[in-house]
C-alpha cells in the first residue's frame, strides 16, 4: 500500500470519529443530559451530597462505584460504541502515519507533497516591491522529518491518552462529547502538522485553539473551568494576530506561503541575513513568535495554561502537555529558514525561551496543585524549546518535544490517576503515602520524573542536556543563557521530587473517609501509564550526545531532521572549537545540579518535612510572591481587565458623556439657536412681508368695493352710462 | 305720403332700444325686465333687417334669425333662473336680490 500518497487520510480518521460522537453522540445517549445546560442543578445536586469529589467533576465516582457498583449500567451500549470508535480512529491514523513515515524513510529526499486541490485562490495582491502576485494557498500536505516526528506524536501519545481516557472519563456524564472534541483535537493538530503551508496550518492553529477552549471548559456548568476556558481563547487571540500579520507580511515580501517555497526563496541567497539591523525578515519571524507564544504558553502570555488545568486530566496531557502547545515551536522549527537569516529574532526566542524556563520553574517550587506543577513545568519546558529554537539548535527543540511528550503525558496522566485514587483530590498537602496503595501509578510517575529531571540514561537526559550544550556553544547561545538552563534544570528536578515526595512518600494526610476507598485505576489507565513509562526511558536513546561516540539509532534523530533544516552542517563547523573535556564537564554538572535538587527536595519533603515551614516562615514574602505567580495575573487584570475593560469604561464613559453626547447637545443647541433665528425671520419678514401684501390690497379695496352692490340694474346702469359716455366722446370729437 | 326709408326704420329701432333700456334700468319686476330685454333685442334686429334691405345683403336677415334663436335661448334661460330665485327667496323684485354683492 502506498501510504505516502494517501497521507491526506491521516487527518480523516479522527475528523470521522468527531462527526459522528458530535453529530449523532447526544441523540444516542440514554442518559439523562444533566452535562449540559438545560438542567443546570443537577450535578451539583450531585455535588452537595459527595463534597470531597467536586473539586474535578467526575463527581460521585468512587462513593458509587464503591456503594453501588451499577455506574456502568446506563449507556454501557454506546459507550463500548465510543470506545472502540475514538481510540480506533486515532489508531488508524496511528497505522497509516507510521507506515508512511516507513516509506519516507526510503525516499532519497525525505519529503513527499500531496496536493488535493488549490483552496484559496485568484486573489491578485501587490507584494511589497510593487511586483503583482496571486494569493493561493492549496489543500495540500507536506510530510517531511520534521512532519513526520510530529504525526507519530500526536496520533501515538493521542492514541494512548485516548485509550487512558477511557478508564478516566467512565463515570463523566458528556462521555460522548468528551471523545467527539478530543477527536476533532486529533484532526486539527494533524491539519497543523501536515499543511503545506502557513494558511493551512493556520486552519489547524485555530481549530486546535477552539478544542482547547471546548475541553478546558469541558464543565462548563463550573465557573472557574468556563472562565478558565475564555482566558485561554482570549489570550491566544493576541497570539494569533501576531502570527495571521506574520504570514501576511510573508507573503506581502516573498510572493508565497508554501513552507517549500518559502524555504527555497530564503536559502537561495536572494535575503541577507539581518545581522546588523532590525529589518523586514527580523519583523516577519518577530510577528511569528510572537504566535507562538501565544500557543506554545511562553512569557508574557503563557498565563493561560496553568489555568487550563480546569479540563479533564487526560486533555492536559494531550493538548496541554504533549501535542497542542508544541506547535509554536514547531512553526517556528517549520520557518528554521527565516528565523537562521534573523539572528536578531533569534536572541529575543532564545532570551524569552530561557526567562520563561526559570520563571515558571520559580513557580512551580511552591504551588500546592498537583496539576498546577505540572502546568508551570510545561511553561518550563517549552521555555527550554525556544531556548534551543533561540540558538539555532532546531533539531534540539524538536528532539526535546519529542522526549517531553513521553514524560510530561506520563506525568499528566499519572496525576490523573493519583487524582482518580483520592476521589478527585487535587492538592498535594491532603496526598501523601500512596506508594503501595496505587503501585503501579507511582512506578510510571517516579520513571517520568527521573526523566524530566535530567538522570543520565532516561529521556529527558538527552534533550535537555543536548539543549544546555547548544545553549553554550552554539555561536548564538551566551554564558547566560546556560546558566538559567542550568539553574532551571535544578530547579526542575527540585519541584518534580517535591511533588513525588508529597504525593507518594512520608505521611498520609489524605482525608481518612477518602482513605478507604483509594484503589488502583484500571488497567485503561494504566497499561498507558506504563507503555509511556518505556517510552520516557527509551526516547531518549535515538539521540545520544555525538560525544558518547554512537551511531546509527543511537545517534538517528539529528541526521533525520537534517533535511528539514538544512543546518547540522552549519553548526558541525563549529562545534569543533570548544573540546570534548568542556562537554563531558558541562554534562557532570548539569547532572550534578539535577541530583542535587532531588537531593534537597528528599530532604527537605521527606527526612525532616518541618524544614519548608520554617523557611516559608522566615521568608513569607518571596514565598507569597511565588504562591502567586509572582502577581502576573493580578497585573494582568490590573492592566487589561481592569485597566483596559473597567479603566477604559470608565474613560469611554467621559468621552462618551462630554465629548460624544457633548457634540450632540451643542448640535442640538446650535440647531435650537439658528431655529430660533428662523422663527424671527419667518414671523417677522416672510410673514410679514406676505400680511403687508394682503393689507395693502384690503386698504385698495375699499373705494373698489362700493361700485359693487349687487344689484344687477346698478350694473346694468354702469353699463349704459360707460356705453353713453364712450357715445358721447366720439360724437364729441 | 312720403316712403318709409332707412331712416324711418332707425328712428323706430332707436326708439325701441330706449325704451327696452329705460325697462331694463328702472323695473323691478325681473319678468318685466326680461320683456325689456326683448325689446332691445328685436331694435337690433329692425336696425339689422333695416340694414340688409338697405344694402340688398342677405347676410343682416340671417343675423336677425340667429339673434331670435338667441333670445329665445335666453329668455328660457332667465325665466329658469327667475324660478329658480323664487323658490329660494320668494321674490321676483330685482333690488331684493344682492348675491352678486362682494
Amino acid at each position: 500500500m502506498n501510504f505516502l500518497d494517501q497521507i491526506w487520510l491521516i487527518p480523516l480518521f479522527p475528523l470521522f470519529g468527531a462527526a459522528m460522537m458530535l453529530l449523532f453522540g447526544r441523540k444516542l445517549d440514554p442518559q439523562p443530559p444533566s452535562d449540559v445546560a438545560v438542567v443546570p442543578g443537577l450535578d451539583d445536586l450531585h455535588d452537595e451530597h459527595d463534597p470531597g469529589h467536586h473539586h474535578h467533576g467526575h463527581t460521585h465516582e468512587n462513593a458509587h462505584e464503591h456503594v453501588t457498583g451499577h455506574e456502568h449500567s446506563h449507556g454501557g451500549g454506546l459507550k463500548a460504541l465510543v470506545s472502540l470508535l475514538c481510540p480506533g480512529m486515532v489508531l488508524l491514523s496511528f497505522i497509516w502515519s507510521a507506515g508512511a513515515v516507513m516509506q519516507l524513510a526510503n525516499l532519497p529526499e525525505r519529503s513527499h507533497q500531496v496536493i488535493q486541490f488549490t483552496w484559496l485562490a485568484g486573489m491578485p495582491f501587490h507584494m511589497a516591491g510593487g511586483r503583482l502576485a496571486t494569493f493561493s494557498a492549496d489543500w495540500g500536505f507536506l510530510l517531511d522529518p520534521l512532519s513526520a516526528v510530529m504525526i507519530l506524536v500526536v496520533t501515538g501519545i493521542g492514541f494512548l491518552i485516548h485509550v487512558y481516557s477511557i478508564g478516566y472519563m467512565a463515570h463523566d456524564n458528556g462521555y460522548y462529547r468528551f471523545f467527539g472534541y478530543l477527536n476533532l483535537f486529533v484532526f486539527f493538530m494533524l491539519m497543523l502538522v501536515l499543511a503545506n503551508n502557513y494558511a493551512l496550518l493556520f486552519v489547524g492553529w485555530e481549530g486546535v485553539g477552539l478544542c482547547s477552549y471546548l475541553l478546558i471548559g469541558f464543565y462548563f456548568h463550573k465557573k472557574s473551568a468556563a472562565d478558565a476556558g475564555k482566558k485561554a481563547f482570549v489570550v491566544n487571540r493576541v497570539g494569533d494576530a501576531g502570527f495571521i500579520l506574520g504570514v501576511l507580511l510573508m507573503f506581502s515580501v516573498l510572493g508565497t506561503v508554501k513552507f517549500v517555497d518559502v524555504n527555497q526563496i530564503l536559502r537561495s541567497g536572494q535575503f541577507h541575513a539581518e545581522t546588523a539591523g532590525f529589518g523586514v525578515l527580523s519583523a516577519m519571524a518577530l510577528l511569528l513568535f510572537i504566535g507562538a507564544t501565544g500557543k506554545s504558553a511562553q512569557f508574557p502570555l503563557y498565563v493561560w495554561l496553568p489555568d487550563a488545568m480546569e479540563g479533564p486530566t487526560p486533555v492536559s496531557a494531550l493538548i496541554h502537555a504533549a501535542t497542542m502547545v508544541t506547535a509554536g515551536v514547531y512553526m517556528v522549527a517549520r520557518s528554521s529558514a527565516l528565523f537562521q537569516l534573523t539572528p536578531q529574532t533569534s536572541t529575543i526566542v532564545a532570551s524569552v525561551g530561557a526567562f520563561t524556563a526559570i520563571f515558571a520553574a520559580t513557580i512551580a517550587l511552591v504551588q500546592n496543585d498537583i496539576k498546577r506543577v505540572l502546568a508551570y513545568s510545561t511553561v518550563s519546558q517549552l521555555g527550554y524549546m525556544f531556548l534551543a529554537l533561540g540558538v539555532g539548535a532546531y533539531w534540539v527543540a524538536i528532539f526535546h518535544l519529542f522526549t517531553h511528550a513521553f514524560f510530561k503525558a506520563l506525568l499528566f496522566l499519572g496525576s490523573g490517576s493519583v487524582i482518580h485514587a483520592v476521589g478527585g483530590e487535587q492538592d498535594m498537602r491532603r496526598m501523601g503515602a500512596l506508594k503501595n496503595k496505587i503501585p503501579i501509578t507511582h512506578w510510571t510517575m517516579w520513571v517520568g520524573s527521573v526523566a524530566i529531571a535530567g538522570i543520565p540514561g532516561l529521556a529527558g537526559f538527552f534533550s535537555k542536556d543536548e539543549i544546555l550544550w547548544q545553549a553554550y556553544s552554539s555561536p548564538q547561545g551566551s554564558n547566560v543563557l546556560y546558566a538559567v538552563g542550568l539553574a532551571t534544570a535544578g530547579l526542575t528536578a527540585f519541584y518534580m521530587w517535591r511533588l513525588m515526595n508529597m504525593t507518594f512518600y512520608g505521611k498520609s494526610r489524605v482525608a481518612p473517609e477518602v482513605e478507604a476507598h483509594i484503589h488502583e485505576s484500571p488497567a485503561t489507565m494504566t497499561v498507558p501509564l506504563t507503555v509511556l513509562a518505556a517510552g520516557s526511558i527509551l526516547a531518549g536513546w535515538i539521540g545520544t550526545p555525538k560525544l558518547w561516540g554512537l551511531s546509527g539509532w543511537f545517534h538517528g534523530f539529528e541526521q533525520w531532521l537534517e533535511p528539514a533544516f538544512a543546518s547540522a552542517a552549519v553548526e558541525a563547523a563549529h562545534e569543533g572549537a570548544h573540546n570534548a573535556s568542556t562537554e563531558w564537564i558541562l554534562m557532570t554538572v548539569s547532572v550534578a545540579f539535577a541530583i542535587i535538587g532531588i537531593a534537597i527536595a528528599r530532604y527537605c519533603y521527606h527526612i525532616r518535612p518541618e524544614i519548608p515551614g520554617a523557611i516559608e516562615a522566615r521568608c513569607r514574602p518571596i514565598h507569597r510572591t511565588l504562591l502567586n505567580k509572582w502577581y502576573v495575573d493580578e497585573l494582568y487584570d490590573f492592566l487589561f481587565v481592569n485597566g483596559f475593560a473597567k479603566g477604559g469604561g470608565t474613560v469611554l464613559g467621559a468621552f462618551d458623556r462630554n465629548v460624544i453626547d457633548g457634540g450632540v447637545n451643542g448640535a442640538g443647541w446650535l440647531t435650537r439657536l439658528s431655529s430660533s433665528f428662523s422663527i424671527w425671520w419667518d414671523t417677522w419678514i416672510v410673514d410679514g412681508a406676505v400680511r403687508l401684501t394682503s393689507l395693502l390690497v384690503k386698504l385698495s379695496s375699499y373705494p373698489v368695493r362700493i361700485v359693487q352692490t349687487g344689484r344687477v340694474q346698478a350694473y346694468a346702469l354702469f353699463v349704459v352710462v360707460g356705453a353713453l359716455a364712450f357715445f358721447g366722446y366720439y360724437l364729441a370729437r | 305720403m312720403a316712403p318709409i326709408t332707412l331712416t324711418h326704420y332707425l328712428a323706430l329701432s332707436a326708439a325701441l332700444l330706449l325704451i327696452g333700456t329705460i325697462g331694463v334700468l328702472t323695473r323691478r319686476n325681473i319678468v318685466i325686465i326680461l320683456m325689456s330685454i326683448e325689446l332691445i333685442l328685436n331694435a337690433v334686429n329692425i336696425n339689422l333687417i333695416a340694414f340688409s334691405h338697405y344694402w340688398h345683403n342677405v347676410n343682416g336677415q340671417i343675423f336677425a334669425i340667429f339673434v331670435i334663436t338667441d333670445a329665445v335661448a335666453e329668455a328660457a334661460v332667465g325665466l329658469g333662473i327667475l324660478i329658480a330665485l323664487f323658490r329660494n327667496k320668494e321674490t321676483v323684485l330685482a333690488d331684493e336680490v344682492d348675491l352678486l354683492k362682494w
